[in-house]
């Protein structure tokens, strides 16, 4: 087992309809996937970024500067995987 | 005072207090539980939960690819279903506030709405109904496994007014505190009706829409003789309905008394009368009401309080029960008559257009081999602990006889091998309810040692009327001659092949077609509890000899009229303490 590990970064949502409905279900789908606990923070508000609905609560519109924080075992891998979502537009067309 | 009208299910009178359960609007029932009620809560809550889950996950495998975008929005629902701030939330407010299920997952929604409605952006906001979509159908499925609509938690004695009973809501009724059940749908034949003649109260069933007549609280009357449902009555309708209540009650209490004389004819011929039950907790009333024997124990109950397969041990210790409490007499178990979708998670799938025809009954069981077994087992079991006999409903023909008894025969080798006592000459007999059974009813009857005759399919199927659709439901007519003679021919079959035959369907209680009965030569009658001091005192009126003549002349009439005549007036001139109840003196109604 890996240490505790404390991991946070930076993402902008990119996509034309911000963090809505679908986006949100994959955020937190892949979320589900790390043993880790997972933040959502914008403008000082933090949510539990493995609740869709939590997510959806901080409504985040095109341009949205979010931060992705993790605590536990795989933090590392947790936030740059859902950095990696967020820029990749959610596997978005627009 | 309005009076609204309905089929007569079950006889007397009952003057009280509504409680109206709205099946239509599915709303949050509100009730505090005790600490210790907590597990069972949550538990309820998370199979609820688990059951849309799967519900949910079975639309998206079945989602035909241009219905993509349709599989993110169910995906959501099932993130939705699971997230914290509806399920965590739910378990903590059971646990926290002492609250049931629906409740606690209505507070946690209330929350979730709060939290929304302050959102600016108004996509987002909106999503507020799809969070709503899918706690509503938890809360469906909840109101199904619900103890209440709870029938179980009543303060005070009520009348129960629904669109329609099913056996899941009234598994936990508290009897003592229903005066009579109401219905919009059923007929005399569905649950309701049965339901309350087993446990000796009134009902009226198929009064339309009822449940937007009458509101909870409201004093109706319920007349279970002539099927209507008196909402508001002046005091002296009231008082008129109390002498009415009166005089059937003094009817019942002497009825009862003589119970316990047997049934036999006055020129000598012995008939026996059992009774058919549902519930351990009917065997009491069985025996108060001077029954000779469980002609008929319906197990469904068993599975369906559970709403999960039983396990052997389970299953057997219900039957030892029974066959203990009853003896010397001896009691028929019928293994399971229902379709596997009630309790078996992977059979509901199979959404059958036409259910009666459909997988249930023998049909499951031979292909639910592991639920058939621990059935089998368990009754083979309790045969060492009484007179047991084992019955199969829905039985078709020869092939399917064979089977069964090739498996029972290898469970009874098994038990032998473990040392566990049973009956190695356990009688088995079949429901004669297929029609052709009685086509080949010499053919069938070398292989079994009785018949039960159940009459409810037999002339639904018959008929081919669907007893609970009200649309047709008048049709469903025992005195049809055909039903008639099918009745004849295959007890006539069976007695030239030396074998009893008995009758177990709702046509062995009603009085009318007792003569009838009698003069064919039917060797048992199992009725509804409730019905059987009347008929044993009907059948001590009777002689054998004239309802022998009786059967052949009617068997000889062509129509259902001519034959309903001929029955009432037989009925008239030969029974007549029984015509004192059912000519009741009349109540006079306002006119509508």
């Amino acid at each position: 087992m890996s240490p505790i590990q404390h991991y946070e970064k930076k993402a902008v949502v990119l996509n034309r309809l911000g963090l809505h409905a679908r986006p949100a279900t994959r955020f937190a789908q892949t979320a589900a996937n790390f043993q880790s606990q997972i933040w959502l923070a914008k403008n000082g508000k933090e949510v539990d970024g493995k609740s869709i609905l939590e997510i959806l609560t901080i409504a985040s519109p095109s341009g949205t500067e979010l931060t992705v924080k993790a605590e536990g075992p795989d933090a590392r891998e947790a936030v740059e995987a859902l950095c990696q979502l967020i820029n990749s537009r959610f596997g978005e067309l627009d | 005072m309005k009076i609204y009208r309905g089929t007569e299910a079950s006889p007397g009178i009952a003057i009280g207090p509504a409680f109206v359960l709205d099946m239509q609007k599915i709303e949050a029932v509100k009730r505090r539980i005790a600490p210790s009620e907590i597990p069972e809560e949550q538990e309820r809550f998370r199979n609820a939960v688990e059951s849309v889950e799967m519900e949910l996950a079975r639309l998206i495998d079945e989602l035909p690819p241009e219905l993509k975008e349709h599989d993110s929005m169910l995906r959501s629902h099932i993130m939705i279903l699971k997230d914290k701030m509806l399920y965590d939330a739910t378990l903590t407010n059971i646990q926290e506030r002492l609250i049931n299920a629906e409740w606690a997952m209505k507070k946690a929604l209330s929350n979730i709405k709060k939290v929304f409605s302050s959102i600016k952006d108004s996509y987002i906001r909106e999503r507020y109904q799809d969070i709503r979509q899918v706690a509503q159908k938890v809360f469906t499925v909840l109101a199904g496994s619900s103890s209440l609509r709870d029938l179980g938690n009543l303060e005070k004695p009520v009348i129960v007014v629904a669109r329609d009973l099913t056996p899941a809501d009234t598994i936990r009724m508290s009897t003592e505190k229903v005066m009579a059940l109401v219905t919009e749908l059923g007929s005399r034949t569905s649950h309701t009706a049965i339901l309350a003649r087993s446990i000796g109260i009134p009902a009226v069933v198929g009064v339309d829409n009822i449940t937007e007549h009458i509101l909870t609280e409201d004093p109706i009357i319920v007349d279970g003789f002539k099927g209507r449902i008196l909402v508001s009555p002046e005091e002296q309708t009231i008082e008129t309905y109390r002498r009415k209540q009166k005089k059937y009650l003094k009817y019942r209490i002497e009825v009862i008394h003589q119970s316990n004389l047997p049934a036999e004819t006055r020129d000598g011929y012995r008939l026996k009368i059992k009774a058919n039950i549902e519930l351990l907790e009917e065997i009491p009333t069985v025996i108060r009401h001077g029954a000779e024997g469980i002609g008929l124990f319906r197990t469904e109950y068993l599975f369906l309080a559970q709403k999960k397969l039983l396990t052997e041990e389970q299953l057997f210790q219900a039957y030892k029960t029974v066959a203990e409490r009853i003896h010397p007499y001896p009691v028929t178990i019928r293994t399971l008559d229902i379709g596997g979708d009630k309790f078996l998670s992977h059979l509901s799938k199979h959404n059958e257009q036409n259910p009666a025809l459909g997988l249930r009954a023998i049909r499951l069981c031979l292909q639910e081999t592991e639920l058939f077994r621990n059935q089998l087992r368990a009754i083979l079991r309790a045969s060492a602990f009484g007179e047991v006999n084992i019955i199969f409903p829905l039985i078709s023909g020869k092939a399917e006889i064979v089977q069964v008894k090739e498996f029972l025969e290898q469970l009874k080798d098994e038990l032998r091998s473990q040392g566990i006592p049973y009956n190695e000459n356990i009688r088995i007999g079949i429901m004669i309810e297929v029609p052709t059974t009685i086509m080949i009813a010499d053919i069938l009857a070398k292989e079994v040692d009785f018949f039960s005759i159940g009459t409810n399919d037999l002339i639904q199927y018959s008929l081919a009327i669907d007893r609970g659709n009200d649309a047709v439901n008048h049709l469903y007519e025992p005195l049809h001659p055909g039903i008639l003679r099918m009745i004849a021919s295959v007890t006539e079959d069976a007695h030239n092949s030396g074998i009893e035959v008995a009758m177990c369907g709702e046509m062995a209680g009603e009085p009318l077609y007792i003569p009838f009965l009698l003069g064919i030569g039917l060797d048992e009658l199992s009725m509804n509890v409730q019905a059987i001091p009347k008929i044993k005192r009907m059948v001590r009126e009777s002689y054998r000899e004239e309802c022998v003549r009786f059967a052949r002349n009617i068997l000889e009439l062509t129509s259902v009229p001519e034959i309903q005549e001929a029955a009432a007036e037989f009925f008239r001139q030969n029974y007549r303490d029984e015509i004192a109840i059912l000519d009741q003196e009349e109540v006079n109604e306002p006119q509508l």
